[in-house]
């Protein structure tokens, strides 16, 4: 009971609190979220702009369109409250490109307006982003906002490190498994078999997560992907073995045979993980497969990375935690033969 | 490991497998009446992607059934005597080998059945020699996972249950590979594209084949 042998403990503790508080309050970045209506002809045009975590205020607030590094200034500029604005142009014939952008201090939506009446280009206003604008609320510490993700980026910070904990408790399973093969020893053969127990609940929480992620982004709760085809097969995988070792009766014939099952498993599994997604990867939506990007290039500043790497530590300890204390508590529940 | 060892116990199954034709026989009349009841089952034309994912469940079923019989026809006594003889992983080689080349010419008779009776319109653009070889290594890659699967089973003292719930969630990177290749085959696909699919199939075949070999000796132990 000496401090130095439970200070990953309050480490996990400490991790956990600072991510997952950080990862729940802080706010997202100011973006323009939706614009209507959607293209514009020559001739008058109201374009209406709803913000995020905006403070627009009237007078201050200036709205343009941008084609071609050319833009177009409002006639009229209506600020209805923080997050909406209404601006009044007179689309000018003759701008250059399809999609135009709109800007609103210096926020942008790109290609927020489908174009119609191209030609060769206009003579371009003079207004333009206002970088000095403080319309804008300028959080010091925010999560970028994007189309499709916006809020449900926080969740970042909670389903993936599942899935890092998952991976690191089987990791610790197979390795005993490996010790079991070596010694025949069933004490190291419980401890796989809890540690794959421990590693399947975060595998049902990385499920949930990911199930509850995808009905906000995907608009489904499940979808046939690699990633989720490799979550659920791990799940049969895990549960496969439970039921080898309910079948067979002789303690030490079942830790043999589960061990080898569970090194077999292991390796096929991180080959379905990780090698069969980069060869199948045309059809995922899954980030960081099918030439999605993953969240590495979202996150330029590296914000969330300081709240991602502290979860994923502390998600990891936390799974470590439990399997110790399942441990211990077994070995005074079941005592094994010496 | 020795190499006489091996092409003894070659030797050994194939005269078993003679002496009993009646276990051939029945794993060749598995095939013919699962691809009957799909044709039954199925009316009209099957469009490319579920004739080809029709075929490797039909494949896949008819792995489990023959390759079941492995390791469940020994008894123990020759177990033992065996365990005397020879040496473990030369056991696991000739078994995977032998199973191997089982899956091999029942995969070919299996697509010759089906592609009579289920019509072979689809093979008209596809690239015959990859499909065939999809065939040969997808059925070599099951034989390597399931003869392991199929000895743990047998020692589990638990059937062909046991082994269908061990060996689909195991079998199934190797099924979505080859499925993928496969039916880039019958779209006439180049082998540039193919190659990655095939390569990754030899490997993951390399790798199973490799973890047999390492685990089977401490799986014959009792």
């Amino acid at each position: 009971m000496e401090l130095r042998h439970w200070w990953w403990k309050f480490l996990a503790i400490a991790l956990l609190l600072f991510a997952s508080i950080t990862a729940l309050r802080t706010p997202l970045t100011p973006a323009l979220v939706h614009v209507s209506p959607d293209r514009i002809a020559p001739g008058t045009s109201v374009i209406e702009v709803l913000g995020y975590n905006t403070d627009f205020q009237a007078g201050s607030t200036v709205v343009y369109l941008e084609n071609a590094d050319q833009r177009v200034c409002p006639s009229s500029t209506e600020v209805t409250d923080a997050t909406h604005v209404q601006a009044t142009f007179d689309v000018p014939t003759g701008l250059k490109e399809h999609l135009t952008t709109v800007g609103v201090d210096r926020l942008r939506y790109e290609g927020a307006l489908f174009t119609e009446g191209l030609g060769q280009g206009i003579e371009g206003g003079a207004c333009g982003p206002n970088e000095a604008s403080s319309t804008v609320a300028d959080a010091p510490f925010a999560f970028p906002n994007r189309s499709i993700l916006y809020e449900s980026i926080r969740n970042l910070h909670f389903h993936v490190p599942m899935w890092f904990t998952m991976i690191v408790l089987m990791a610790i399973s197979m390795v005993q498994s490996i010790r079991v093969l070596g010694s025949n020893a069933l004490e190291q053969d419980r401890t796989a078999e809890l540690a794959a127990q421990v590693g399947l609940v975060f595998c049902g929480l990385g499920l949930v997560t990911g199930a509850f992620w995808a009905r906000a982004t995907w608009g489904a709760f499940w979808t046939n992907d690699v990633k989720l085809n490799g979550a659920a097969v791990t799940g049969l995988i895990y549960l496969a073995y439970f039921v080898l070792r309910g079948t067979v009766q002789d303690a030490h014939k079942r830790a043999r045979l589960a061990a080898i099952y569970n090194i077999f498993a292991f390796v096929l599994l991180v080959m379905f993980l990780f090698v069969v997604p980069r060869l199948n990867a045309v059809d995922s939506l899954h980030p960081g497969n099918g030439g999605n990007s993953g969240f590495s290039d979202l996150d330029l500043d590296n914000r969330l990375r300081m709240i991602f790497y502290p979860a994923v530590l502390g998600w990891v300890l936390l799974g470590v935690w439990m399997l110790n204390l399942r441990v211990r508590a077994a070995r005074i529940a079941e005592p094994l033969d010496p | 490991m020795k190499p006489a060892e091996i092409s003894a116990l070659l030797r050994l199954e194939a005269a078993l497998d003679l002496r009993q034709r009646a276990a051939w026989a029945g794993m060749l009349l598995y095939v013919v009446s699962a691809v009957y009841v799909c044709y039954l089952a199925v009316k009209g034309g099957l469009g490319v992607a579920t004739w080809n994912a029709l075929f490797w469940i039909i494949l896949l079923f008819a792995a489990f059934n023959a390759l079941a019989r492995s390791f469940q026809r020994e008894d123990a006594g020759r177990q033992l005597y065996l365990y005397t003889l020879v040496d473990p992983s030369s056991v696991v080689l000739a078994r995977v080998l032998y199973n191997a080349l089982t899956m091999v010419v029942l995969g070919l008779v299996s697509l010759l059945i089906y592609s009579l009776l289920m019509g072979s319109e689809v093979l008209r653009e596809a690239d015959l020699l990859q499909f065939v070889l999809a065939v040969i290594v997808g059925a070599t890659g099951f034989a390597t996972v399931l003869t392991l699967i199929s000895a743990i089973a047998a020692r589990a003292g638990n059937g062909i249950g046991l082994m269908a719930i061990l060996g689909f969630p195991l079998v199934l990177p190797l099924l979505l590979l080859v499925m993928r290749v496969s039916k880039l085959a019958l779209d006439g696909v180049a082998w540039s594209v193919t190659g990655t699919y095939f390569g990754g199939l030899v490997l993951l075949d390399v790798i199973t084949v490799t973890l047999a070999w390492i685990l089977f000796p401490y799986l014959w132990r009792d």
